[in-house]
């Protein structure tokens, strides 16, 4: 009952002039972010997080996440029109939604995206409402080496589960971690790391400047590159009538749907995973246990449904762990993290004792944001069509323009203007050649929290690693931990031990 | 590709090495009764990079990863042309800064680009490259009063203070 009330009062924080302003503001730019091939939630979030220093940390919060989830809304209209996803978190929509919209029925392919994402979005805000207060009364008797087993759990998962190339990812992993060690020791008063003796690199390097680096610049760099500017359009027949009509052909796909909500919830708990492995998995779920299994692939109802529901509803349980273990669930959650440090608040369990208004304002934008979305999606989908239209390379200078002056606002500093230039075209490079981003960009959130959790572990047992092994809620995490980094080599190993075993049969 | 794999591999085991003696500045080791030094966690880092490179390089000998099986090229003249003319405009935009601040910038930068890499017509690159600076100065430095830097037009700058302040 508590609960209910604390939700009362945090709608009633969201359902303030201001805030109502900022999710409407948010969902409308989420939709069109979300829907621009080449931009997705992260780097809306990341470019836009300066322009937030307006405006009070609750307000600038529930603005962010409503452009999070009306990305997660508008990713599927570029999927179906299109035929290429507006955001990877999309990439599962073309499956079906691609098939359906050549058939004629883009409209329903939409409405059908759009309910799905509705209900997904609903059912994760009560799975986040009902499990969230308990985890972070839990995670309320954290010690420090608790949470630095959680972030060694959190970069495991990407080694782990993030399908990556392994050296890769451990190389994204460390340079992130190295790079956010740069300035002053705040233990030792010592600077560090300052290469050439530059000034600016005093200061430490803002998670931002890389952020806005790789998901500003060089995203945009590489969109350029990949798409080469050819795309063709779907036109979508809509009018009340025809969205009515469709509301109600969409509830076949309710399996879909529901398999999307809860499994992609649990999905967008886990660090390395987020919206796009949990839309991808719901797809392939709902497909196994469908009836109608061939349709899939050729305009299935259910298979616009469910990775819809799926990345809505992964992307508020990448929100779980971020609000009460201060660990980031996916790629934007990690730049939220960030800028709730540049705001001033702590990160992790205690916010839910201290900053009762902060989270909870933002947790009853959820429900009105995620009811937003839908409103905003279907009545202006031939907008955001039209908007489509827009050739990338108007969008493009733009986008570098608002990185570049986002990133100055953030430290105001041209050495970091500098720094985000190379960081982006570095990331471009890299790109190319397979390493991924992400957990970078993790390292840098979490390093600065990191690393003085180790370090006071450390002293507490003098020197010795087996604290993290030994006391009673580290040692699981940690053994989870290590488990997952060796998955791969369990796994590598399996497939050998079978090779020898076929050929020798 | 296969080039650039291993090439990229052994640059970032340079930039390894460099961070790892670069972190050793600083006591990389356990202090008695002080728990690990300032280096400690740069440093073993570091050494972790430069072991995932060498694997990198191990894989691409054994030819287990993508890239190193590939036999597209790395960067074609596409590619090259567009990183030029794209990074080499903003890498610009970023230089004008310094001289003619970002309102000076700005509109250079959006005209190049949609002007001359885009091709539209005059009338969109005016309409678009023309109101980004205002919208730009009344939410940084007036909404915000974050100044963002003006190089030599700052005194053109000094009627609008004198306006809003």
């Amino acid at each position: 009952m508590e609960i209910l009330g604390h939700l009362a009062d945090g709608m009633f924080i969201a359902l303030e002039p201001l805030n109502i302003m900022l999710m409407l503001g948010g969902v409308a730019l989420g939709l069109f972010i979300g829907a621009m091939p080449g931009l997705g939630s992260v780097n809306g979030v990341a470019i836009l997080l300066p322009a937030t220093f307006l405006v009070p940390p609750t307000s600038a919060m529930i603005f962010l996440a409503a452009i999070y989830y009306g990305a997660m809304y508008g990713g599927a209209i570029s999927s179906i029109t299109l035929g290429i996803p507006g955001a990877s978190t999309a990439v599962a929509t073309t499956f079906d939604g691609r098939p359906m919209a050549l058939k004629g029925r883009a409209d329903l392919a939409l409405v059908t995206a759009a309910v799905a994402s509705f209900v997904g979005g609903t059912v994760a805000n009560l799975l986040f409402t009902a499990f969230a207060p308990p985890l972070a009364q839990v995670a309320l008797d954290f010690g420090d080496p608790e949470i630095f087993a959680l972030m060694l759990l959190a970069f495991a998962t990407f080694i782990g589960l993030g399908g990556d190339d392994i050296p890769k990812t451990l190389f994204s992993i460390c340079i992130g971690l190295v790079l956010a060690t740069v300035g002053i020791d705040i233990m030792s008063g010592e600077p560090r790391l300052i290469f050439g003796d530059i000034t600016g690199f005093m200061h430490g390097i803002n998670f931002l400047v890389l952020a806005i680096g790789i998901y500003g610049i060089g995203e945009m760099i590489w969109t350029i590159d990949s798409t080469r500017g050819k795309l063709t359009m779907t036109e979508a027949v809509l009018s009340i009538g025809r969205i009515i009509s469709a509301v109600k052909e969409s509830c076949a796909g309710w399996k879909g749907t529901a398999i999307g909500s809860f499994l992609g919830f649990f999905v967008g708990i886990l660090p390395a995973a987020g919206a796009t492995p949990g839309s991808l998995m719901s797809y392939g779920v709902t497909k196994m246990v469908s009836k109608n299994p061939e349709e899939f692939g050729k305009g299935s109802i259910e298979g616009v449904a469910a990775p819809e529901a799926a990345n809505n509803s992964a992307s508020t349980g990448a929100m779980l762990p971020m609000l009460t273990l201060g660990i980031p669930g996916s790629p934007t959650t990690a730049i939220l993290l960030g800028g709730m440090v540049i705001w001033g608040l702590q990160p992790g369990p205690r916010l839910f004792v201290d900053q009762t208004e902060f989270v909870w304002g933002l947790i009853g934008s959820f429900y009105i944001s995620n009811f937003f979305a839908l409103i905003v999606n279907l009545a202006f989908i031939p907008l955001f069509i039209w908007m489509l239209r827009m050739p990338f390379t108007v969008l493009a200078p733009m986008i570098f323009v608002l990185s570049i002056v986002g990133g100055y606002a953030a430290t105001q500093d041209m050495h970091d203007v500098w720094l985000m230039l190379i960081f982006g075209v570095g990331a471009y490079l890299l790109r190319k050649l397979d390493y991924p981003v992400a957990p970078a960009v993790l390292a840098i959130v979490l390093g600065p929290i990191a690393e003085p959790k180790l370090r006071q572990s450390l002293l507490f047992s003098d020197g010795d690693p087996m604290i993290f092994l030994t006391r009673p809620i580290s040692g699981p995490i940690t053994v989870i931990a290590i488990i997952l980094i060796l998955l791969p080599l369990i796994k590598l190993i399996r497939d050998k031990l079978k090779a020898r075993k076929t050929t020798n049969a | 590709m296969r080039r650039a794999e291993i090439i990229t591999a052994g640059l970032m085991a340079l930039l390894s090495i460099y961070l790892m003696i670069k972190s050793s500045e600083l006591d990389i080791g356990i202090i008695e009764g002080e728990g690990p030094g300032g280096g400690f966690w740069p440093f073993w880092l570091s050494a972790g990079m430069l072991i995932s490179c060498i694997w990198i390089a191990i894989n691409w000998y054994r030819r287990t990863s993508p890239p190193s099986q590939s036999t597209e090229v790395y960067m074609d003249s596409y590619g090259l042309r567009m990183l030029l003319l794209v990074g080499g405009g903003v890498t610009a935009f970023i230089g004008l800064i310094h001289f003619i601040g970002f309102y000076g910038a700005i509109p250079v930068f959006l005209i190049y680009y949609i002007r001359f890499l885009g091709r539209h017509s005059w009338a969109a690159t005016l309409a678009i490259s023309l109101p980004a600076p205002v919208i730009t100065f009344l939410f940084f430095d007036i909404a915000m009063r974050i100044v963002l830097p003006k190089g030599y037009l700052e005194p053109l700058f000094l009627p609008l203070y004198d306006f809003f302040f």
